[in-house]
C-alpha cells in the first residue's frame, strides 16, 4: 500500500480548504472589484464606474478648491483599535494563563467540566452580558452601592464610560478564547517533569520558566491571534462601556455600509485593515522564523 | 476522558432533538419584517385567528440594514416596515410593490397629517404605522431650578451643573439634525463652513457628555445614572412609567418627526395577503393595541379611544396641539451632504 | 493518562485565584439571573418577585423561534466545523509542504475580515450562485466563520506532540484509520473539545453575519435582540437567557454525574 502520503494530507485539508475558498475568498474578490467602485447614490455600488477614490479618501481629504489634503483622522482611528487590541490581548493573556494552568492541574475527570464551566456563560447573548456589566459598573450601580454601603467608598466611583471599564468588559468577553487554547497545550505537561525540577531545587519561577511556559507556547500564539484579531473589529464593548465618544475600525467600517452610504470606501477600509495585519503577520514570522510558531 | 467528552458532544445535539417536531403548518402565511417589539404578538395572533393566516416574524435593526439586505437582492419578505425617508429611497429604487393603499377600506381611517405624506405623496406605495419625534428628556427633580429651556440650546449648551449628566444618541443623522435646527441651517446642506459650525458646536457638547449611546436610553434615565437624555417621544413616555419627574421637550426650533410605514416589497411572495393585513392594521382598534404596547402614537382617527389612559395623558406621546408646528419630516439628502456629514461624525469621534 | 502525584499544593495561591475568577465569571450571569425574576418592566431596579417574564417569553412566538434557530445553527455550524477543522489539523501536521502556507493564510481570512464586509460580500455572493436565503445560508456562513476558532486549539495541540508518535502509531496499525481512531485522536481530544466550545459560543453569539445572510424564517436570537434597539431591550432577553443558561447547566450536571457513576 504505497501510495503519496502527501495526497491523503491533501485530502484532509482540502474540506475545509473549499469551503473558505468559495465561500470567503470568492465573495471577498467581489469586494475588492467593490473597493474599486463608485458608490450608488443609496448604497450599493455603480458597477462600471471604476475610480480609486476610497482608497484615495483613506489619507487624503479633498478641500473646498478640490485640492487633496493630507488626512489623519482614519490612521488615527486604525492606531487607536491596535492599541485597544494589544492591550486586550495582553490583559487576556495574563488572566488567562494561570487559570489554564490550574485546569491541567486538576485530574483528568474535572478538566473537561472545568471547560465547560468556563464557556456556558457565554451562551448567553453578548448585548445582555454587557448590559450586566453595566449593571454592575455605574454610579449607583451594584458594585458602587455596596462599596458605599461597606462604608469603603463615600463617593461616586465613577468606572463606567471609563478605559477601566472597556477593559474588563474586552478581557471578559474574550476569556474563553485565551484560557481553552492555553490549556489545550499544557494539558500535556508531564507533572512529573515538575516534581524533577522542584527535586533538583529549582524554584517555582524557573519551573514556569523553563517547563511550563515553553510548553503552553503554541497555546498562547493560537488564543493571542484568536484574541488579537477579532478585538482589532470591535466595537460594541467599547461603545456601550467607553461611551462611544470615539470610532473604532468596527464601527468606521459598518457604517460605510449603513448611515454613511459608501460601500466602497468600507470595503476600502477592510483591505486597508487587511493589509496591515499581514504586515504585523510578517513581521512576526521574519522574527520567528523556524521557532515553531503556528504561522 | 471519553464519556466526559461524549456528554459535551451531547449538549450541541440536545438542540437539534429540540428542533424536531417544529413543523410549519400548511396555513397562509406571511413574513412581517419589522423591528423586534414593535408590534405585540398578541395581535398577530388575533390577526391569525381572525382570518386563518399566520404572521411569521423577522426583525432588523435599523433602515439602513433594511436597505443593504433588499438592494442586495433578499427576497422572502411580504411587509416591510421602513420609516418615511427610507419609503422614498425605496420607491426611487424601484424596491416597493405599487399597492395603492390610498384605495383600500380602512384608509378613511388616516388622519390628515399623514394623507399626503411628501415621501409618497399619494400613498400607492405605503400605509401609516408608528410615527415620533426625537427631542430630549430631562429629570426635572435635578436640574437647577426644576426647569429647562425648551431649547436645543438646553441640549448643545446646557448649565454647568449637567456636566457628565448627559447621553447623546449615539447616531450621525439625529444628531447632525438637532444641530442643523439649533442653527438654522438645512438638513441636507453641503456648504463646508455649515459643516464646520456644525462640528464646532458638536465639540464644544462632547465634554459635557457621559457618553453617547442609542440602547438602554430609559433604563439610564429611570436609574438615575444621567440627568438628561437624547431621546425619542415613545421612549420617554416609558421612561415616565418610572421616573415621575421626567420631562420631555419639543424644542422649539425643530425636532425630527419621523413616520414608519407598512410597504411591500416587490419580491413578495403573498402581496394579497400582505395588503389585507396592512389594511387589517389601519383599523384604530388594531392599531391601539400596537400603540398601547410601543409607547408611540400612530396616524389612525379614533384609536386614541382604545389607548391606555397613561399614554392618553402624556404629552410625550399625545402631543399637544400648538406644538405639532415644531415637527419637521425627514429630508433626503444628497450623496454629498452625507459624506459632509459623515466627515463631520468621523472628525467629532477621530 | 497516567497522573502521577499532583503538584497542585505547590501552587496553593492559584486555588484563591480560581475563586475570583469564577466570580468574575458568573456575577454578571447571576444579575441577568436575578433580573429575569423582576416584576419590572426595566432590566434596572427591584420591585417584586414574579415569573411574569417567563409567561411572556413562553407566549412569544416569536422570541422561541430565534432560540431555536440560534441553537439548531450553532449545534450543525458546531458540529461540521469541528470535523473539518480536525481534519485539517491533522493533515497539516508533520512534515512540511509548500501549500501549507497557503492553507495558513486561508484559515486565518474568516478571522480578519470585519463582519460587516463578510456580511455583505457573502450576502452578494449567496445571491449571484442562485442560493436562496434561510436557515441553510446562516449555517453554511458560520461554518465557514467558525473553523478557523475550532482549528486554532487544535493546532496548538498538535503543535509539539512528537510527529513520530503519528508515524510510529501508523505503522503499528495496518489501516491508518485505526491509527487515527486508537492514537491521533485521543492525543487530540482536548483540542477538538476547546475547538468545538469555542466554535459554539462564536455562532451562539454572531448578529451581523447572521443578520444578512438569513432568509426569511431564519431569525437568531442575537438578531431579535439587536432588533429591540428601537424599542428598549425587553427582560424576556433575560428569562430566554436564564431558560438557556439553566438548560446547558443542567444537561452538565446530568452528565457530569453519570460520568462518576461508571
Amino acid at each position: 500500500m504505497k501510495r503519496d502520503p502527501l495526497l491523503g494530507r491533501y485530502a484532509l485539508i482540502s474540506p475545509a480548504a473549499i469551503l473558505i475558498f468559495v465561500f470567503m475568498l470568492l465573495p471577498m474578490l467581489l469586494m475588492a472589484l467593490m473597493s474599486w467602485l463608485e458608490p450608488g447614490q443609496f448604497g450599493g455600488v455603480k458597477w462600471s464606474s471604476y475610480t480609486p477614490e476610497a482608497y484615495v479618501k483613506f489619507l487624503f481629504d479633498r478641500d473646498l478648491s478640490d485640492v487633496l489634503v493630507f488626512n489623519t483622522d482614519y490612521l488615527s482611528i486604525f492606531s487607536r483599535s491596535f492599541q485597544l487590541a494589544l492591550v486586550t490581548t495582553l490583559l487576556t493573556l495574563l488572566v488567562a494563563f494561570p487559570v489554564a494552568f490550574y485546569i491541567a492541574l486538576q485530574t483528568p475527570k474535572h478538566r473537561t467540566w472545568l471547560m465547560l464551566l468556563i464557556t456556558i456563560p457565554f451562551w448567553t447573548n453578548l448585548l445582555v452580558r454587557t448590559y450586566a456589566w453595566i449593571l454592575l459598573l455605574r454610579n449607583g450601580g451594584l458594585i458602587d452601592s455596596s462599596l458605599h454601603g461597606l462604608g469603603i467608598v463615600n463617593s461616586p466611583i465613577n468606572l463606567m464610560y471609563t478605559p477601566i471599564a472597556v477593559q474588563i468588559g474586552l478581557v471578559y468577553a474574550f476569556l474563553p478564547f485565551m484560557v481553552l487554547p492555553i490549556y489545550t497545550s499544557l494539558e500535556k505537561l508531564d507533572w512529573r517533569l515538575l516534581e524533577a525540577a522542584y527535586d533538583l531545587y529549582a524554584n517555582r519561577w524557573q519551573t514556569m520558566r523553563r517547563i511550563v511556559i515553553p510548553l503552553a507556547a503554541p497555546g498562547m500564539v493560537a488564543g493571542c491571534i484568536l484574541v488579537f484579531v477579532p478585538a482589532l473589529g470591535t466595537f460594541f464593548i467599547p461603545e456601550l462601556l467607553g461611551g462611544a465618544k470615539t470610532l473604532m475600525i468596527g464601527n468606521l467600517i459598518q457604517q460605510q455600509f449603513g448611515v454613511s452610504r459608501n460601500w466602497p470606501f468600507g470595503a476600502a477600509l477592510s483591505f486597508a485593515l487587511l493589509a496591515v495585519v499581514l504586515i504585523f503577520m510578517l513581521i512576526y514570522a521574519l522574527r520567528f522564523r523556524g521557532k515553531g510558531s503556528l504561522t | 476522558m471519553n464519556k466526559s467528552l461524549l456528554a459535551a458532544l451531547g449538549i450541541l445535539t440536545l438542540p437539534a432533538l429540540a428542533a424536531i417536531g417544529y413543523a410549519q403548518s400548511p396555513k397562509a402565511t406571511i413574513n412581517l419584517y419589522n423591528w423586534s417589539n414593535y408590534i405585540p404578538p398578541d395581535l398577530l395572533k388575533k390577526y391569525e385567528k381572525e382570518t386563518g393566516v399566520r404572521v411569521n416574524l423577522d426583525v432588523y435593526d435599523s433602515n439602513e440594514s433594511l436597505l443593504a439586505k433588499l438592494k442586495a437582492g433578499a427576497t422572502g419578505y411580504d411587509v416591510i416596515v421602513p420609516s418615511d425617508y427610507m419609503v422614498k429611497i425605496m420607491t426611487d429604487e424601484g424596491i416597493l410593490e405599487k399597492i395603492s393603499a390610498s384605495k383600500l377600506s380602512n384608509f378613511k381611517n388616516v388622519q390628515s397629517f399623514s394623507i399626503k405624506p411628501p415621501f409618497d405623496a399619494t400613498r400607492d406605495y405605503s400605509a401609516p404605522y408608528m410615527w415620533g419625534v426625537t427631542g430630549f428628556t430631562y429629570d426635572s427633580a435635578r436640574v437647577p431650578g426644576g426647569k429647562l429651556e425648551d431649547s436645543w440650546k438646553s441640549f448643545f449648551e446646557p448649565p454647568e451643573a449637567l456636566k457628565g449628566q448627559i447621553v447623546a444618541l449615539n447616531d450621525p443623522l439625529e444628531m447632525w439634525n438637532a444641530a442643523s435646527f439649533y442653527l438654522g441651517t438645512d438638513t441636507c446642506t453641503t456648504d463646508a463652513k455649515v459643516g464646520e459650525k456644525i462640528l464646532a458646536l458638536l465639540e464644544k457638547q462632547k465634554p459635557y457628555l457621559a457618553a453617547y449611546n442609542s440602547d438602554g436610553t430609559i433604563e439610564r434615565m429611570q436609574a438615575g445614572e444621567v440627568i438628561m437624555h437624547h431621546q425619542w417621544n415613545g421612549a420617554a413616555h416609558r421612561t415616565k412609567e418610572k421616573l415621575k419627574t421626567a420631562v420631555f421637550v419639543y424644542p422649539k426650533e425643530g425636532m425630527s418627526f419621523w413616520n414608519d410605514n407598512f410597504a411591500v416589497p416587490k419580491t413578495a411572495k403573498n402581496k394579497a395577503e400582505a395588503v389585507k393585513f396592512i389594511n387589517w392594521m389601519m383599523s384604530p382598534a388594531a392599531i391601539a393595541v400596537a400603540s398601547n404596547f410601543t409607547g408611540y402614537n400612530n396616524s389612525i382617527k379614533g384609536s386614541s379611544k382604545f389607548f391606555d389612559a397613561s399614554l392618553n395623558a402624556d404629552p410625550a406621546v399625545n402631543t399637544p396641539a400648538n406644538l405639532t408646528s415644531r415637527f419637521r419630516p425627514n429630508k433626503i439628502c444628497s450623496n454629498a451632504s452625507i459624506a459632509l456629514r459623515d466627515k463631520v461624525w468621523t472628525r467629532l469621534k477621530r | 493518562m497516567i497522573n502521577p502525584r499532583n503538584p497542585l499544593w505547590r501552587y496553593w495561591s492559584l486555588g484563591v485565584l480560581m475563586v475570583v475568577f469564577f466570580a468574575f465569571l458568573y456575577v454578571p450571569i447571576i444579575v441577568l439571573i436575578v433580573l429575569s425574576f423582576n416584576q419590572n418592566q426595566t432590566a434596572t431596579i427591584w420591585t417584586a418577585f414574579s415569573f411574569d417574564w417567563y409567561k411572556t417569553v413562553l407566549e412569544n412566538p416569536n422570541i422561541l423561534r430565534a432560540a431555536q434557530n440560534s441553537l439548531i445553527v450553532a449545534a450543525v455550524a458546531t458540529v461540521a466545523s469541528t470535523v473539518f477543522a480536525t481534519m485539517a489539523a491533522v493533515g497539516m501536521a508533520g512534515k512540511t509542504f509548500k501549500a501549507q502556507n497557503a492553507f495558513n493564510g486561508l484559515v486565518g481570512l474568516p478571522l480578519l475580515v470585519p463582519e460587516i464586509v463578510t456580511a455583505v460580500a457573502s450576502l452578494l455572493f449567496f445571491l449571484a450562485i442562485g442560493l436562496e436565503l434561510g436557515l441553510t445560508t446562516v449555517i453554511i456562513a458560520h461554518v465557514v466563520f467558525c473553523i478557523p476558532f475550532a482549528y486554532l486549539p487544535i493546532r496548538a495541540r498538535l503543535e509539539g506532540l512528537d510527529p513520530k508518535l503519528l508515524e510510529a502509531a501508523s505503522d503499528l496499525y495496518a489501516r491508518p484509520w485505526q491509527a487515527f481512531a486508537r492514537v491521533t485522536l485521543p492525543l487530540l481530544l482536548p483540542g477538538i473539545v476547546s475547538g468545538a466550545m469555542l466554535a459554539f459560543i462564536t455562532s451562539m453569539d454572531d448578529f451581523v453575519i447572521t443578520f444578512f445572510v438569513a432568509g426569511a424564517g431564519a431569525t437568531t436570537l442575537p438578531v431579535y435582540i439587536f432588533g429591540m434597539i428601537r424599542t428598549g431591550i425587553s427582560p424576556e432577553v433575560n428569562a430566554i437567557s436564564t431558560l438557556l443558561f439553566a438548560a446547558s447547566l443542567l444537561f452538565v450536571m446530568v452528565s457530569f454525574f453519570i460520568s462518576q457513576k461508571k
